[in-house]
């Protein structure tokens, strides 16, 4: 049981980490010396490093949101189950922790959803970078892990 | 000689773009015969309000040749696709200034006939700043969640009262029915009572989830 725990304890808490590195990473698109993200589009250019915000257009606003609420709503979930962990009755079930990782990872996909559709249509030069490719991965690690909470049960 | 029959040109009608954005103009053409290896595509610029047309993109011959003199120096790129009829052009980082008709004329030889197609450009300011929709959405979900956390210990709260008060009413009517019994009867126990209460919304919580 307690292996058991950690385990589920360790893939939290990467899920975590994950989803806080593909939101504050400068990567969702990559092209040549170039990297833009929902913050900040950098170019690596000859006069140096130069950075301007992003587009302040309605749907980039839309996805900061939702992956800062993702973070957030993965977090609430560590916390709930802590607090559940040391204060849920033998053989409940982890509720709120399930219910609060299932909604992180309707989160970061929407926002993953969002910035894939809305991105600027210019596919002959650019790719998509490292970041983008953690929250599509960090969507169905959230929503297994959500739904691993919904069967654990305490157990003493 | 081939006889030369006519050509369509198709191009939007109108495109909307924010400051600093990128837009793709797009162009196409229907022809009858086969695309030539001599197709070739031009668009023109002329902005609101002036009579002086100018050349900003021409493709002929398998090259394409871009602005590096007028308004859109550096700001053009070539996305189209010539064997595939696209003759689609992406103009980066928009100001105002570039609002104006953009017409777009594709030959494809011997098929000449045709009528230049023309695409509005629209160039917004954005009303909205940085950041607004991103905190308002934030502060939603958030403020949601307050909401519905505060709701639920308000029902619970009101549920544990309500019960304290009739099991209270309970305990007075057999008070005054059995007059006999004169020990110190100890009076209903709200802390006790709200325990029983909750572990029997605890238990039907569970049975709900499950």
């Amino acid at each position: 049981m307690l292996l058991i725990l950690l385990g589920v304890l360790i893939l939290h808490i990467i899920i975590l980490i994950l989803l806080i590195v593909s939101t504050a990473a400068s990567a969702w698109s990559v092209a040549d010396g170039k990297g833009t993200d929902l913050w900040y589009s950098c170019i690596t250019s000859n006069g140096g490093y130069h950075c301007k915000p992003s587009s302040n257009e309605d749907w980039i606003q839309a996805v900061q949101a939702l992956m800062i609420l993702s973070v957030l709503f993965c977090f609430f979930s560590l916390i709930a189950f802590l607090y559940q962990l040391f204060r849920l009755v033998k053989g409940g079930r982890f509720f709120f922790t399930a219910i609060f990782q299932i909604l992180a990872s309707v989160f970061v996909m929407c926002g993953a959803i969002i910035y894939t559709v809305m991105s600027p249509d210019d596919r002959a030069h650019t790719n998509f970078g490292y970041a983008y490719v953690l929250a599509w991965v960090a969507f169905p690690l959230c929503l297994i892990s959500g739904l691993i909470y919904i069967v654990l049960r305490k157990k003493e | 000689p081939e006889q030369s029959q006519a050509i369509v040109i198709y191009t939007g009608w109108e495109r909307h773009a924010l400051v600093g954005s990128d837009v793709r103009l797009s162009c196409s053409f229907f022809s009858w015969r086969w695309t030539s290896e001599d197709v070739s595509f031009s668009w023109t610029y002329r902005p609101d309000g002036s009579r002086d047309t100018i050349s900003i993109f021409h493709y002929t011959r398998g090259v394409p040749y871009l602005d590096n003199k007028g308004p859109f120096k550096d700001r053009l790129e070539f996305v189209g696709n010539p064997g595939r009829r696209d003759g689609s052009i992406l103009i980066k980082n928009l100001d105002l200034s570039d609002n104006g008709t953009f017409t777009c004329d594709a030959k494809n030889p011997p098929d000449i006939v045709g009528r230049p197609s023309s695409v509005r450009l629209l160039v917004f300011e954005n009303p909205i700043q940085a950041g607004v929709i991103t905190g308002a959405i934030i502060g939603v979900v958030l403020g949601l969640l307050v909401l519905i956390v505060v709701i639920y210990y308000l029902m619970r709260f009101l549920v544990a009262r309500r019960v304290f008060s009739l099991s209270v009413k309970h305990g007075k009517k057999k008070k005054e029915g059995s007059q006999q019994r004169q020990g110190p009867v100890p009076p209903a126990d709200p802390s006790k009572v709200k325990a029983a209460t909750s572990e029997k919304k605890k238990q039907e919580s569970r049975k709900d989830k499950k």
